[in-house]
């Protein structure tokens, strides 16, 4: 339950507006994918998509703090929630896209052609 | 150690239940738990999709040549719009949906019912999004064809624009028809034939002499790409697209196809990898499939609060536990809007 019967309507709008905006920029920056960001990479992925990934962080946290209101929860709850996921899904990613990456280079420089 | 610290007076209550250590009641934090566990399984599907992405990172289709309708605009290039699109109408749900918490807080009765009816309304109009998304992913555009070696090649005239295998596919007089289980043995049967024959598309193919052929790997510029007779000399300028063949080298490789794809299914997909077909499939559809019941369950819950059943229990918290449910399933889709369509 949560504490507060105050109504909040115009930070749930504020954050809608937020949300909106973020995608705009989202559908744009995807539709005309500018050079000087398309082209150049950071640790192996190029800038644009570095931003769409830290968009989408942005975004979903302010889904999960104003829409799911964690931030009106006790620290202990919010902790035990966001602590395993970020810890788990991190490493999930970090195993499986290392390891396909390293397969991409197994078939790329292997004796055996695959792509005809 | 606080917690263990108990005085005779508080032993009871600390065991007795009716405790909150965090301050949430059982049933919300079952539903976080639940979500906890969901959103592992998605990132484990969204991690395999990187894995297998990453895999074939040199053939992988490029979203915005795969999503590119909008309805009502027909021939028309209209990339991540209609994602886009989705994507307002599941936060604008959500938007409704949070604002139909803070009316049970408030306990107004009808300003619940109406924003969790915009809350169905919203996921309803989602769900059929994703449903024309599918057709037009399954029915497929432009028609391709599939090498000995497993591969796709897809079909560009001399400016590098897509075409269609109907815009040049011959009719021959061959007459190839379905296996079915009532014309031949019982027990064996085909899937659908595609529209034309292989044949028929390399007659179309050795017709139209400003047609090529683009195959699946992404051009990078690089002097042994650059030393590469194969490649055609000017429709490969930029990097970060598909590669296009010479005129001769289309020809060698079209003797090489032996089927024809039209679509997709779960076996093969006119757009490339043939994993890619798969995980859109899976990945889009585990999370319509949340959509759908998370507008079941909120239809539930819409009913008893026109019935009234939270104004006597004098409290909504089953609005908002169904309200984190459907606040998860819009997380969810932010992320696989950015892995599906726009990385």
């Amino acid at each position: 339950m949560s504490h507060d019967h105050v109504s909040n309507t115009k930070r749930i709008w504020n954050v809608f507006m937020l949300l909106s905006v973020v995608t705009i920029v989202e559908v744009v920056l995807g539709i005309f994918k500018p050079d000087a960001l398309y082209h150049n990479s950071f640790l192996a992925m190029n800038l644009l998509n570095w931003i769409f990934i830290l968009l989408t962080i942005y975004k979903a946290y302010y889904i999960v703090w104003a829409f799911m209101h964690l931030e009106g929860e006790k620290s202990s709850l919010r902790y035990s929630i966001v602590l395993p996921l970020v810890f788990l899904i991190l490493y999930i990613m970090f195993i499986f896209l290392i390891e396909g990456d390293y397969i991409y280079g197994i078939f790329k420089d292997s004796t055996i052609k695959w792509n005809f | 150690m606080g917690a263990t610290v108990t005085t005779a007076k508080s032993e009871g209550k600390t065991w007795g239940g009716g405790n909150e250590p965090m301050n949430a009641s059982y049933g919300k934090l079952m539903m976080w738990f639940f979500i906890v566990s969901d959103a592992l399984t998605f990132s484990g599907f969204l991690a395999a999709y990187g894995f297998s992405r990453f895999k074939f990172i040199e053939t992988w289709p490029l979203p915005d040549e795969v999503f590119n309708h909008f309805p009502f605009m027909h021939g028309v290039n209209a990339p991540m719009y209609y994602v886009a699109l989705m994507t307002f109408i599941l936060i604008f749900s959500s938007v409704t949906m949070v604002l139909a918490v803070d009316a049970g807080h408030q306990m107004k009765k009808s300003k619940v019912a109406l924003y969790m009816f915009l809350t169905i309304i919203g996921g309803l109009i989602f769900v059929g999004s994703q449903a024309w998304e599918w057709k037009n992913f399954i029915k497929g555009e432009y028609g391709a064809v599939e090498t000995q070696g497993g591969s796709l090649l897809q079909f560009v005239d001399n400016t590098g624009k897509r075409v269609k295998l109907s815009d040049f596919a011959v009719n021959l007089p061959e007459d190839r028809v379905q296996d079915t289980r009532d014309k031949g043995i019982w027990f064996s049967s085909e899937g659908s034939l595609p529209t034309y024959s292989v044949a028929e598309v390399q007659a179309g193919f050795a017709a139209n002499p400003n047609l090529l052929i683009r195959t699946e790997v992404i051009y990078h510029p690089s002097d042994a790409t650059k030393a590469d007779k194969t490649l055609h000399p000017t429709l490969n300028s930029k990097p970060k697209h598909k590669t296009v063949l010479t005129r001769e080298a289309s020809e060698a490789m079209l003797k090489n196809a032996h089927y024809v794809v039209e679509g997709a299914n779960l076996v093969r997909n006119e757009y490339g990898s043939k994993l890619f077909a798969d995980f859109f499939f899976f990945i889009t559809g585990f999370h319509g499939f949340h959509v759908f019941s998370g507008v079941v369950i909120n239809i539930i819950i819409f009913f008893n609060v026109l019935l009234g059943t939270y104004e006597k229990r004098k409290n909504y918290e089953m609005v908002e536990k169904v309200g984190l449910y459907w606040h998860f399933v819009d997380l969810v889709w932010v992320f696989v809007f950015t892995f599906f369509y726009l990385v």
